[in-house]
């Protein structure tokens, strides 16, 4: 049990000795990611080499033998296109390895662990220069990994190796250094914005939680990291987990609330199982309890998981479902901030928010403005992934521009594509073109442009994505989602994925276009909760920045990006048809005729471009003109 | 009326979550991960227990997707449909499965009860798109050749 101060800091002195009486640690990476491609199977293939090896001891054993080697896992490493990712840290010296596989464990633990040589082929290559130190490799070196500054150093189950890097600190320094008026202080100086869409001010929402005259308040988090393409929040409860629980504990603390709950998606198991882990050792240690490190400050946490409804991650439908009940949406006011979870006042920040929370407490309000811009300080996680040659997590401070993060950061468009589009904060979100490369990329700038940084899902697109369809997939997720309590989100975005649908399928009229936009604008005027008024953003969005591609597809029946099946004709090259008649006879819908041995022909007008007639022919007679 | 063991089973689930309305999503939640599916007589009788109305309950089960009144295959498959899993290409990964298993989009679940197939918009590994999970594993860069292969492996998996 940690009960007081004292006992903290010679946790943190002794857990640092210990870090430091390693020989080689074995980092294994265990985000979602390099899960998926089997970085289990690599951490224990390590401990199953190490654990035979004479003259090594695993773990904190004895200083009695000649090494001592350590094997954690690790949050995410970043690069997760490459993994798995294994780091090997000798004393500062450190190697990152990819796409590791379990028959290489062998060599690297000969090589590089007992005798410090580098295994070449393992290494990150980009333009023929191979990298050794994760530092160096382009990708990692040109972000501002503040926020993830553990990932990939410390074993994200490790309570010990949390507070060796500093975890804690700034509870610490909370409980017993400040005022709770202090910390709101400090935080709202900060300039923090809520990271999870709308960048609301951290330190006023927690200013009017504080204000209220309702003792019983309560500290959620929203962990329902709903927005296809965004994997940050996850990220981080599955990378740092104590990080996120200091964060609400300090929240807690600034507003007097005793209870704190995380809300994690249904998707996300692994964070579930690290934030309960989590959880388990600081109450086994007396730091989530009552009086904590001796004090007068006592708050316990639970863990709801979400049930898939996208809806949940509006905040009164999150709370409404931690209540028990469906996840809908209610109107506003009152606030969250009044009347929230239990209609008592409650502090709902997202996941990210309360991780920034504990180093602006340990480091001050100046520190954190000195990155990122005056009106958005501190960095911004994205998750970087479509179209893209370098896909995964990163870090930027505020005020980046798009075009550093693509091709400086991301290494450009995969497959020596053409950049066309980023799709940014998700199906509330907007697109962003080649003329907005070099906006800087911040709260207030992304919504003047008619996007929004959303939680940070930053999905790349190339000239293969037809921006009509990717209105339509948007459309049909929102309308899927829709809770439909509310008729203009309800019934509208039913309408306007009708009207995308049937431009997509080649029947779309310039009239349903004034249509769109029409309904676009009554229903952000008029939808009860943010998803609905956030619905036609993407819509809005493309129909601004790719009004031709539209025109194309209305009036010429083409799709410029060669996507839209329905756009495609089925043609017969006559030199090539021997007139056998095997198409025709495959057609589904009578539209090829002609004479027997003598060259067919396909009546486009009868065709529904179904392809039966291109697989049947036995000549390749058959090809798509777009 | 399920068998008695059934009704056991709630108990001890609700009993360790409480009886409270609040406790209503997670003990649904543990009763369709211990039989894959909730079954409705079960609902019906934790609504009983918890105090609550038997249509609210039914309300709440009916408005998370992830409820199920249908017994589920012993492999669920949920094949990522999410924007980053889109633009690399999903959709043929999921006509795979639905050919390969002979499922579609009103048919969910084989009738041996080893395959459910369904989609859902992201799993967090984006940066690894195509993505599938197989109940709690990822499966990273998918492809039809792939979902193929899955399949016959799971399907030894099940006979091992």
């Amino acid at each position: 049990m940690i009960q007081t101060r004292e006992a903290m800091d010679a946790l943190r002195q002794q857990a640092r000795e210990k870090l430091e009486s390693y020989d080689c640690r074995i980092l294994v990476c265990s985000g979602t990611g390099c899960i998926a491609t089997g970085s289990e199977r690599i951490y224990e293939k390590f401990l199953e080499i190490v654990k035979d090896v004479p003259g090594v001891t695993l773990e904190f054993a004895p200083h009695d033998k000649d090494a001592h080697i350590g094997i954690k896992k690790t949050g995410c490493q970043g690069v997760c296109e490459l993994g798995p990712l294994v780091r090997i840290q000798r004393g500062k010296e450190v190697v990152q390895y990819i796409k590791v596989a379990p028959e290489d464990c062998e060599e690297i633990f000969e090589r590089t662990v007992r005798h410090g040589e580098i295994v070449e082929r393992l290494l990150y290559r980009q333009k023929g220069v191979a990298y050794q130190s994760p530092e160096e490799i382009p990708f990692i070196a040109k972000q501002t990994r503040m926020l993830v500054e553990n990932f990939g150093k410390y074993d994200s189950e490790s309570l010990e190796e949390y507070v060796a890097g500093g975890g804690f600190k700034g509870l610490e320094r909370a409980l017993f250094e400040m005022q709770p008026e202090d910390v709101i202080e400090t935080i709202d100086r900060s300039g923090l914005r809520g990271r999870g869409g709308g960048g609301f001010p951290t330190g006023k929402k927690w200013r009017q939680v504080a204000a209220q005259s309702e003792p019983v308040r309560y500290v959620v988090c929203n962990g329902d990291e709903g927005d296809p393409g965004a994997f940050m929040d996850g990220s981080v409860m599955e990378g740092d987990p104590f990080r996120l629980v200091e964060g609400m504990m300090i929240a807690a603390y600034a507003v007097g609330a005793r209870d704190g709950y995380i809300y994690v998606r249904a998707e996300y198991p692994m964070s579930v199982r690290r934030l309960r882990h989590a959880i388990e050792e600081l109450e086994k240690q007396g730091l989530l309890g009552d009086h904590i490190l001796g004090t007068e400050f006592s708050f316990r946490l639970h863990i709801n998981r979400g049930a898939g409804a996208f809806v949940c991650g509006e905040g009164s439908a999150l709370t409404a479902s931690i209540e028990g009940k469906r996840g809908m949406p209610r109107v506003k006011p009152p606030r969250t901030v009044e009347k929230g979870l239990w209609e008592k006042p409650t502090v709902l920040n997202n996941v990210e928010t309360f991780a920034n929370v504990p180093k602006i407490i340990q480091n001050g309000a100046d520190w954190y403005r000195s990155v990122g811009t005056e009106n958005s300080p501190g960095t911004k996680t994205f998750s970087l992934t479509g179209a893209i040659q370098n896909t995964g997590l990163i870090e930027v401070p505020m005020g980046t521009t798009l075009r550093e993060i693509i091709f400086d950061i991301g290494g450009g468009i995969k497959d020596g594509g053409e950049f066309k589009a980023v799709q940014i904060g998700g199906p509330s979100g907007g697109c962003l073109t080649q003329e907005h490369l070099d906006v800087p990329l911040d709260f207030d700038s992304l919504k003047k442009l008619g996007a929004m940084i959303g939680s940070g899902g930053m999905v790349v697109m190339d000239q293969h994505t037809c921006m009509v369809e990717v209105a339509r997939f948007f459309m049909n997720f929102t309308q899927n989602e829709s809770c439909g309590k509310c008729v203009p989100c309800r019934e509208g975005t039913k309408r306007m994925l009708e009207i995308l649908e049937r431009i997509v399928g080649g029947r779309g009229t310039m009239e349903d276009l004034d249509m769109l936009e029409t309904l676009a604008s009554t229903i952000s005027e008029t939808a009860l909760c943010g998803l609905g008024k956030s619905a036609a953003q993407p819509v809005m969005s493309t129909l601004h920045n790719f009004r031709d591609e539209y025109i194309a597809h209305v009036v010429d029946k083409k799709c410029p990006a060669h996507a839209c099946a329905a756009m495609r004709r089925f043609v017969i090259s006559a030199d090539r048809c021997k007139g056998c008649s095997k198409c025709a006879r495959n057609c589904p819908a009578d539209a090829i005729s002609g004479v027997v041995r003598s060259p067919f022909r396909i009546d486009p007008e009868k065709c529904i471009r179904c392809g039966a007639c291109e697989s049947a022919c036995a000549f390749g007679a058959i090809h798509i003109e777009w | 009326m399920l068998e008695k063991s059934y009704y056991d089973r709630a108990d001890a689930i609700i009993a360790s979550h409480g009886a409270v309305q609040a406790a209503l999503i997670p003990i649904i939640q543990d009763i369709q991960a211990e039989y894959r599916y909730l079954p409705a007589e079960l609902l019906a009788y934790v609504a009983k227990r918890l105090n609550i109305n038997e249509a609210k309950a039914y309300g709440v089960a009916t408005f998370y997707e992830n409820f199920s009144f249908e017994p589920k295959g012993k492999y669920v498959i949920k094949v990522c449909d999410g924007t980053a899993c889109h633009v690399r290409k999903s959709i043929p990964v999921l006509e795979t499965f639905y050919r390969v298993l002979g499922l579609s989009k009103e048919k969910h679940t084989t009738d041996d009860m080893l395959f459910t197939v369904e989609t859902v918009s992201c799993l967090g590994a984006c940066g690894l798109a195509p993505t599938v999970m197989v109940n709690e594993e990822v499966h990273p860069r998918m492809t039809p050749e792939k979902a193929e292969a899955l399949i016959s492996s799971l399907r030894e998996e099940s006979q091992a």
